[in-house]
């Protein structure tokens, strides 16, 4: 088993943040796992995205071209990504910002309306952790326990009374897919 | 062993406290001001001192200061600031003091790029500075390994009372790995009686210098430091080989092209070539006489050499240690373009056709 993911977005989306939760929960569950980011001029104010790989083998290269899921937080990583994506792969579209569709009829796609459902829990900022439930849900990879033990542990202490949010607004994320 | 999930440059500056370092001096340049950020919360904290200087001359003129007073001193940088710190480096030769160099390397010449690069590979093992020395250059190619290098680091540059460098590039600093903080393997160091540091109850002070008026005293100097770089030759060269017993096609890299090879390793062993790398680990001293013996061996057909350099830098080494032997290729990709899995596999499999 090897999932190599890029996750792609404006900076402020969160995408890096989806990035290291992926990361995080792998190496929990015992998995090998690296995190790259671009850090190129984008990170301020254009598109950044990272590279995360997930293996039950030890990982050579950190980088790819062909990755097997794609998570499109913006209309340009729709458009930069989707043709590398392997046959048979998965997108996953932030719908509230991206209006463009999947074109490849080779790919599974999910609409995640990240906006809308971050909205409805109460904070826009957690549209991230909508598209991470998705992820989880649809992949089946990660054990959703695994992320909500994370989510506990990351919002520790004065940060606590974010840890309800953040949950549900990645239990709104898996239910899009189930 | 618990893991804990680091980013490299986080990883280099906490794998230098836990080694001891107590003075850190830098100043911030893309990919590696993280290494600083790190230092100047972490080290205080720790009891050392921190300073961000005006300069990467700067910085590494109080590495020497530090390092005169028997400091566990350290800078880091990337290539266009490490270039400004080569005079400082052949003075802490010339002068014998032990010091730890990071270059988080990008894409140059110049100003370059901050994406990741290799250039650096000539100034770091043959001397960017002027004179006859050598620093013992550790290359890691994962996060884990950088870690254990940055620690070991200390005790070499001890031992042999020789600035040592660790060389990554730009992706190992910025990325994310699981790591453990295993215990490294501490070495018997002498004490550092020669440090000025006051006194002491000596006779008379100690002098940290690099300059030998007399020629014959210079020339003495130098057959010393010379003895010593041989003896670092012999102890310290390391390298890595994998799935080498019977491979035809031979990779040669190191850093994070060497984990490039391993992916392309598994497509090309999946077709049934038999390729395998050979990834230098210490970059000076360079593993000439393991490679030589490799290349020797009936069942390798070619080499192929890969970096992030278009020039080819490493393949000077990789040329005197075949020594002929066998025919070498090469793939290069340079101002922070990284060579990809599939550029390799096509390199690999062009090399051997040429032979058969």
């Amino acid at each position: 088993m090897k999932k190599e993911i890029i996750i792609s977005g404006f900076g402020g989306q969160g995408g890096l943040a989806i990035g290291k939760n992926l990361a995080e929960a792998g190496m929990d569950e015992g998995l090998n796992v690296t995190w790259a980011p671009s850090y190129g001029p984008e990170m301020r104010g254009g598109t950044a995205n990272c590279s995360v790989v997930l293996s039950d083998k030890p990982i050579g290269s950190p980088v790819f071209a062909h990755p097997t899921e794609l998570i499109a937080l913006n209309e340009p990583s729709l458009t930069k990504f989707e043709e590398g994506v392997q046959s048979g792969g998965t997108v996953f579209v932030n719908c509230d910002v991206v209006t463009d569709k999947v074109q490849r009829p080779d790919l599974t796609a999910y609409y995640i309306p990240c906006a809308k459902i971050a909205e409805e829990v109460g904070n826009p900022k957690v549209g991230n952790m909508v598209m991470l439930g998705a992820y989880v849900a649809a992949t089946k990879l990660l054990k959703p326990d695994t992320i909500e033990r994370m989510i506990q542990e990351m919002f520790a202490g004065p940060k606590a009374k974010f840890i309800p949010l953040n949950i549900e607004a990645f239990r709104r994320g898996m239910a899009c897919v189930q | 062993m618990e893991k804990e999930l680091w980013k490299g440059n986080e990883a280099i500056a906490e794998a230098a406290i836990r080694a001891g370092c107590n003075c850190f001096f830098g100043y911030p340049i893309t990919p590696q001001s993280e290494v600083p950020e790190y230092m100047s919360v972490h080290l205080p904290q720790a009891g050392g001192v921190f300073v961000q200087s005006e300069s990467e001359v700067a910085a590494i003129n109080m590495v020497y200061g530090a390092a005169g007073a028997g400091m566990r001193a350290m800078t880091s940088s990337s290539s266009p600031g490490i270039s400004l710190k080569q005079e400082g480096i052949t003075y802490l030769a010339g002068a014998e003091l032990p010091a730890v160099i990071i270059n988080c390397m990008r894409g140059g010449p110049g100003l370059g790029t901050i994406q990741p690069g290799q250039g650096d590979y000539y100034q770091a093992t043959r001397g960017g500075g002027n004179g006859d020395y050598r620093t013992v250059v550790l290359a890691p190619s994962n996060v884990q390994e950088t870690v254990d290098f940055v620690q070991e680091a200390f005790d070499i540059a001890d031992l042999y009372r020789n600035p040592v460098m660790v060389v990554c590039d730009g992706l190992i600093g910025q990325m994310m790995e699981p790591i453990e903080w295993r215990p490294i393997p501490k070495r018997a160091l002498p004490a550092k009686d020669w440090a000025a540091n006051g006194r002491r109850g000596r006779e008379s002070h100690n002098i940290i210098t690099s300059i030998f008026l007399d020629a014959e005293e210079c020339s003495d100097h130098n057959d010393h430091l010379t003895a010593k770089y041989a003896e670092m030759e012999e102890k310290e060269v390391r390298w890595e080989e994998v799935q080498c017993e019977d491979a035809e096609i031979v990779i040669t890299a190191y850093g994070t092209p060497a984990r490039i090879a391993l992916t392309a390793l598994e497509t090309l062993r999946s077709e049934g070539i038999k390729a395998g790398l050979f990834r230098p680990i210490t970059l000076w001293p360079f593993p000439e006489k393991a490679l030589h013996a490799l290349a020797g061996k009936p069942h390798v057909k070619a080499i192929l050499d890969v970096e992030m350099s278009t020039t080819g830098q490493m393949l000077d080494d990789v040329r005197l240690a075949v020594e002929g032997q066998r025919p070498i290729s090469y793939l290069g990709r340079a101002g922070g373009v990284m060579p990809t899995v599939e550029e390799m596999i096509e390199s690999a499999r062009k090399a051997l056709k040429e032979v058969k």
